[in-house]
């Protein structure tokens, strides 16, 4: 028999001396006996509930292997709801009846007198202890490492540094071309046309009307490569304010169009999509952290976590008419970056 | 043991083919009667543990039919959903449709997976919460709650590269915010986001990434840490809390088979059984309603899972002026401290725990009696205001859904958060220590002057009294088997000798800290003070005094002399 | 001769005929021929009640001439019948008191008189008219393209399913679940309130009439294909219920568990 036992050895090892500021344990409470131990009519109730989950539960089981067969995925979505009703129901109830049925098979019953058992310090004894340090000196020792501290210095250096020949090819492959200036510009030109978002129809300027807004993608963004990564910085919000409530900043006279401005749509905070207009206050709200920007003001920021402005396309119309940009934007679009402000080598920008 | 049934001559040789290949004899006697205390706060862990079997499950089936790459494919025209029919997206999004739809039980693996993943979170959580206010992270299991706090970083990893994985606008958003925060990172952030991507977001790269990270790279560690987590819990064995035949010398409880073996495999069982009947019944995660990534669309209730919504609400109330450049280099406070500087203390504080309690206590024993939270009046003030700070920042990420829900102006949700951020953690705090020592001095009330039964008895001298029912030892054990901790006293500048003692700043740093956690306290009544409240009684009703010790004992109790 | 032979022979006869002719051919055209693609038409007695009805109910905020008061209410002229169809249909006018914006409630006219009060403020100024059932019928419309349309346009306001969401300082787009065909085509082409305004240049018809396809999609079957839905507002209320339901129910079984058996 191990060290178990039903009465209590008060004090052990890890207790605290005994005082007598301090109460003495009482000992446990004893042994209070269930229905199913003094009745056997008690007992045998139990182990017909018992039984009874289980059926219940064998009984859920084959209703969901039934439900794979029952329903087809192939006869609209009501089947889609009952398959994954049927198959789901049956694999629950299932596995919750067995869960019952072995806790009340527990609790009813097994045997429920509580068992005793001793704790034992996790600190070795001092006996152990020294062995065990003997053991690590004599290896030391043996390895020679103490006295040698050329091998030792050389062992860590080694050892140090071997990672970086998987590391330097792991960690220099992830960034594909590390160009991190191409996040500076996007493929809005001079003469690049405003198209709606997503279906790249034409836009004239007599089709903004006040109060309107416009979801924009360049003219052309089906063609490049990379459309998401290219779409992810080129969108713009295409909005039209009377020209009495428009403040035109000095220097952009001529990037609006007759009270039709241009703004880029990617956040200046985190880069979610900047969508909604609020028509009557001519502010855009970003949902993600509620970041609000002024657009009858240059974009600038009136509430909310982004700290810059929304970058601003400028805008003309083109001889046959339709709105087209007149240069790119004149800084990064989305969120800062350590860089963004710095000139990049070899661009006079 | 009889070997002359069948079952008995097969068992016994099964028992043979094992124990001469790997010593089992050996295993069975150390754990099949192994003790383990019961108590229904024990069990958090093992919903975390059981919901991780779970997502394996059913994380398993999903593999069968997801497909992790990017490349763009046109949905079929004639196949369910009918919104998604002829729409390009990547083959990411188009294989969770067609398991959604084309899969039998495979939009009910989703829903298993997804839900599985919450409650995972939810477990850890609360099993976390369990164990700091039952101080059962105090030596020797310090190292316990470093395992299983580095599991709630894996765990947080761990959903966030799976619901990112179908490829959808939502999830897609919190990759664009991911990668803002990223490149918000000074000196480095715009190669962090290129290292992310394979490139400008959102690249062709970033799933098939996640995928391994998800399936392959976090379970393992998950897996080898769970594993660690439990072999630790069986070494140190499990702790118990105070009560009557407890001591921090045994473990009381029942044995591991039969008894352990149904009610934790019991429980096993309902776990699978609630997720199922959730993942039946309750929508989660319908993707086709956001439709496959592009960066243009958002939609309204743009939030994480419930679990990253703490980083989402720091982001929400962090005012945006404190974003600045220097020498033309843009360094975003306005991001970095929601991002990294909060959730880093924060978690600091949470993961460095036992080790600032241990320095403030200097207790350097083993413990494996648990604390009722109201001894610790300190620890459970600290842990209630930690608690109250990630709350408040989930409800500050949520701010758009109060907004609609109550009829309220975002705009104000937002300042009232960002005060309550500021000011509610202390709030809580003051409020939790003062609640704890109430509750300190009712128990040493109760000790020493037993329950109020709701008797009067008028004396013949006119007197009334009301008759209180002393405590049974059992009863009052529990209310009295707690450590006074003592804060460290405050050292001397100088020796016995009058010489400058070199570690007396340190010292008093200690003490200072120690007395923050251990001055305001109430400490366990004496069996020298229950004789003096005796005595009072004795002294104050005469005679009667033994009236009222007989006719308010009942029952099986023994003399209460002590 | 027989009476019906003397008939025949009626000088008024043809005339008759004609008449027959023309109502035989007028009634198997009105069977066959496809609906009518022509906005609603008001008469003169709709006008004249309409005016009546606005100087009784709304003239006090809008102006005698519906020429709106600065600070009080807009303008309304040239915002066309179909904007007034909108906001008294859905109740939101007349507007019971001051709030960041018009909520919905129950309306306070009948479908004769809305129609006398849009009839009246359509001939104010040329604006968009109450559309046609056709066009805002949703089985002709695709409901894929829709949710391409909507996704862009307008989930970031309304949630992706339409369930609804915040604007700044107290205002918020509505839940669309309950809104009628032709009320989301008005919406859209007159933008009521902070809601821009989609022309038929930015949205076409049949875009539109795609958008409110999507929308009624979302309240058949599908929309419950997994189970209940929890308010379709997302991950936020996944969570509430994960904690509610999820650890309530297994605390709940744990606590079961380790109770001590009677």
């Amino acid at each position: 028999m191990s060290n178990h036992s039903t009465e209590l050895e008060t004090r052990g090892e890890l207790d605290p001396a005994p005082s007598p500021e301090r109460f003495e344990n009482p000992g446990l409470p004893p042994h209070r006996p269930r229905l199913s131990d003094t009745s056997p009519e008690g007992s045998k109730r139990a182990e017909r509930q018992v039984a009874i989950i289980f059926g219940i539960s064998i009984l859920a089981t084959i209703a969901g292997v039934w439900g794979y067969f029952a329903f087809p995925m192939d006869a609209g979505v009501g089947n889609v709801r009952y398959s994954t009703l049927s198959i789901g129901l049956g694999l629950g109830i299932g596995m919750l009846g067995i869960g019952i049925a072995a806790v009340h098979w527990a609790k009813a019953l097994m045997s429920d007198v509580e068992v005793v058992d001793q704790r034992h310090p996790q600190r070795g004894d001092d006996a152990t202890r020294a062995a065990a340090v003997a053991d690590l000196q004599a290896g030391a020792k043996d390895s020679g490492i103490a006295r040698r501290p050329l091998l030792k210095g050389a062992l860590i250096t080694a050892v140090a540094i071997a990672p970086l020949s998987f590391l330097v090819p792991f960690v220099g492959n992830l960034g594909g071309s590390w160009n991190v200036n191409a996040m500076r510009h996007t493929m809005w030109r001079k003469g690049t046309r405003l198209a709606t978002d997503p279906d790249g129809r034409l836009i004239r300027p007599e089709m903004v009307t006040i109060g309107s807004v416009w979801h924009v993608i360049p003219d052309g963004l089906h063609e490049v490569d990379d459309v998401l990564a290219e779409k992810a910085k080129a969108i713009v919000l295409l909005v039209r304010l009377a020209p009495e409530d428009l403040k035109i900043l000095p220097g952009r006279e001529d990037w609006s169009y007759d009270g039709i401005v241009a703004y880029s749509k990617v956040c200046t905070h985190v880069g979610c999509p900047v969508a909604l207009y609020e028509q009557q206050t001519h502010h855009l709200l970003c949902p993600c952290h509620q970041s609000t920007f002024d657009v009858a003001d240059g974009a600038k920021v009136v509430f909310g976590p982004a700290k810059r402005a929304l970058p601003q396309l400028p805008i003309m119309v083109d001889d046959e008419g339709y709105l087209a940009a007149r240069d790119d934007f004149d800084e990064a679009v989305g969120p800062s970056t350590w860089e963004r402000q710095r000139p990049i080598r070899g661009e006079d920008y | 043991m009889t070997t002359t049934t069948p079952a008995a001559k097969a068992a016994a040789a099964t028992g043979d083919f094992f124990d001469t290949r790997i010593g089992a004899a050996k295993l069975v006697k150390e754990f099949a009667r192994k003790v383990f205390p019961d108590h229904w706060s024990f069990m958090l862990g093992e919903i975390a543990l059981y919901s991780f079997i779970v997502l394996l499950l059913s994380g398993t089936f999903l593999t069968m039919f997801f497909v992790p790459s990017m490349t763009e494919v046109h949905y079929p025209v004639d196949a369910l959903p009918t919104t998604m029919r002829g729409v390009e997206m990547s083959e990411a999004f188009a294989s969770t449709l067609h398991m959604s739809f084309h899969v039998r039980g495979g939009l009910l693996m989703r829903q298993i997976h997804h839900w599985a993943a919450l409650l995972f979170m939810a477990a850890i959580v609360t099993h976390m919460m369990r164990v700091f206010f039952t101080g059962a992270f105090r030596k020797p299991r310090e190292l316990n709650w470093f395992v299983g706090f580095t599991l709630l970083i894996l765990g947080l990893a761990a959903g966030f590269t799976g619901y990112s994985l179908p490829d959808d606008v939502l999830s897609g958003n919190g990759l664009r915010i991911a990668d803002g925060v990223a490149k918000s990172i000074p000196i480095l952030g715009s190669y962090v986001s290129f290292a992310l991507f394979g490139g400008e977001f959102p690249g062709h790269v970033i799933i098939p990434r996640l995928f391994t990270a998800h399936i392959l790279l976090v379970p393992a560690l998950i897996l080898s840490l769970v594993a660690v987590h439990l072999i630790l819990v069986v070494v140190h064995k499990h702790t118990q809390y105070p009560g009557p035949g407890r001591t921090n010398s045994n473990v009381v409880g029942y044995p591991l088979f039969p008894v352990y073996m149904a009610k934790a495999g019991g429980f096993f069982f309902v776990v699978f059984g609630v997720l199922a009947i959730m993942g039946a019944t309750l929508s989660i995660n319908n993707v086709w309603n956001y439709g496959p990534f592009d960066p243009s669309p958002v939609s309204a209730g743009a939030q994480p899972d419930w679990y990253m919504l703490f980083l989402e609400g720091a982001l929400r109330l962090m005012p945006g002026q404190t974003e600045f450049v220097v020498a033309g280099y843009t360094v975003p406070l306005n991001i970095l401290v929601p991002g990294v500087v909060v959730p880093g203390i924060l978690f600091t504080l949470l993961g460095a725990y036992p080790i600032i309690e241990a320095y403030a206590s200097g207790d350097k024993r083993e413990h494996h009696l648990l604390d009722r939270p109201r001894n610790v009046p300190t620890r459970t003030g600290v842990g209630v205001a930690v608690l109250t700070a990630f709350i408040i920042l989930a409800a500050a990420g949520s701010n758009d859904l109060i907004a609609t829900h109550f009829k309220l102006s975002i705009n104000s949700i937002t300042w009232v958060f960002r005060v309550l951020f500021l000011v509610g953690p202390f709030i809580a705090f003051i409020i939790t220590k003062r609640m704890c020592l109430a509750l300190q001095r009712r128990d040493r009330d109760l000790v020493l002057h037993g329950y109020e039964t709701g008797r009067v008895v008028r004396f013949a001298s006119g007197e009334y009294i009301e008759v209180h029912q002393p405590l049974t030892p059992q009863e009052r054990w529990v209310l009295v088997d707690y450590d006074p901790h003592k804060p460290l006293p405050a050292p001397s500048e100088t020796n016995a000798r009058g010489v400058a003692r070199p570690d007396y700043k340190k010292l008093r740093r200690q003490s200072r800290l120690s007395h923050f956690f251990f001055a305001d306290r109430v400490d366990p009544v004496t069996p020298a003070e229950l004789e003096a409240a005796h005595a009072h009684h004795a002294s104050a009703h005469g005679s009667d005094h033994e009236l009222e010790h007989e006719t308010a004992t009942a029952g099986e109790l023994e003399s209460t002399s002590v | 001769m027989t009476a019906l032979a003397r008939a025949r022979r009626h000088r008024l006869a043809p005339v008759l005929l004609m008449l027959l002719a023309l109502l035989a051919v007028g009634g198997v055209y009105a069977v066959v021929a496809p609906p009518a693609a022509v906005a609603e038409t008001y008469s003169a007695d709709d006008v004249a009640a309409g005016q009546k009805l606005f100087q009784a109910n709304c003239a006090s905020c809008h102006g005698a001439s519906a020429e709106g008061r600065d600070g009080v209410a807009p303008s309304l002229i040239g915002v066309g019948a179909a904007a007034v169809n909108f906001q008294v249909a859905t109740g939101r006018m007349p507007m019971a008191a001051q709030a960041p914006q018009a909520p919905t409630k129950t309306p306070q006219f009948n479908a004769e008189q809305i129609k006398q009060l849009a009839g009246w403020v359509a001939t104010l100024g040329p604006g968009p008219s109450v559309p046609t059932e056709d066009m805002v019928d949703p089985a002709r419309g695709d409901a894929a393209n829709g949710m391409l349309i909507f996704r862009t346009n307008c989930a970031m306001c309304h949630n992706a399913v339409g369930a609804g969401g915040a604007l700044s300082n107290g205002k918020y787009a509505p839940s669309l679940f309950e809104s009628t065909p032709t009320e989301i085509y008005e919406a859209m082409l007159t933008g009521p309130q902070s809601m821009p305004v989609f022309s038929d240049a930015n949205i076409t018809p049949e875009g539109k009439r795609d958008v409110i396809a999507y929308l009624m999609e979302q309240r058949t079957a599908q929309a419950g294909v997994g189970g209940a839905n929890l308010g379709a507002v997302g991950p936020v209320s996944e969570g509430l219920w994960v904690w509610v339901v999820g650890m309530g129910a297994l605390v709940a079984a744990a606590v079961w568990i380790g109770a001590k058996s009677s």
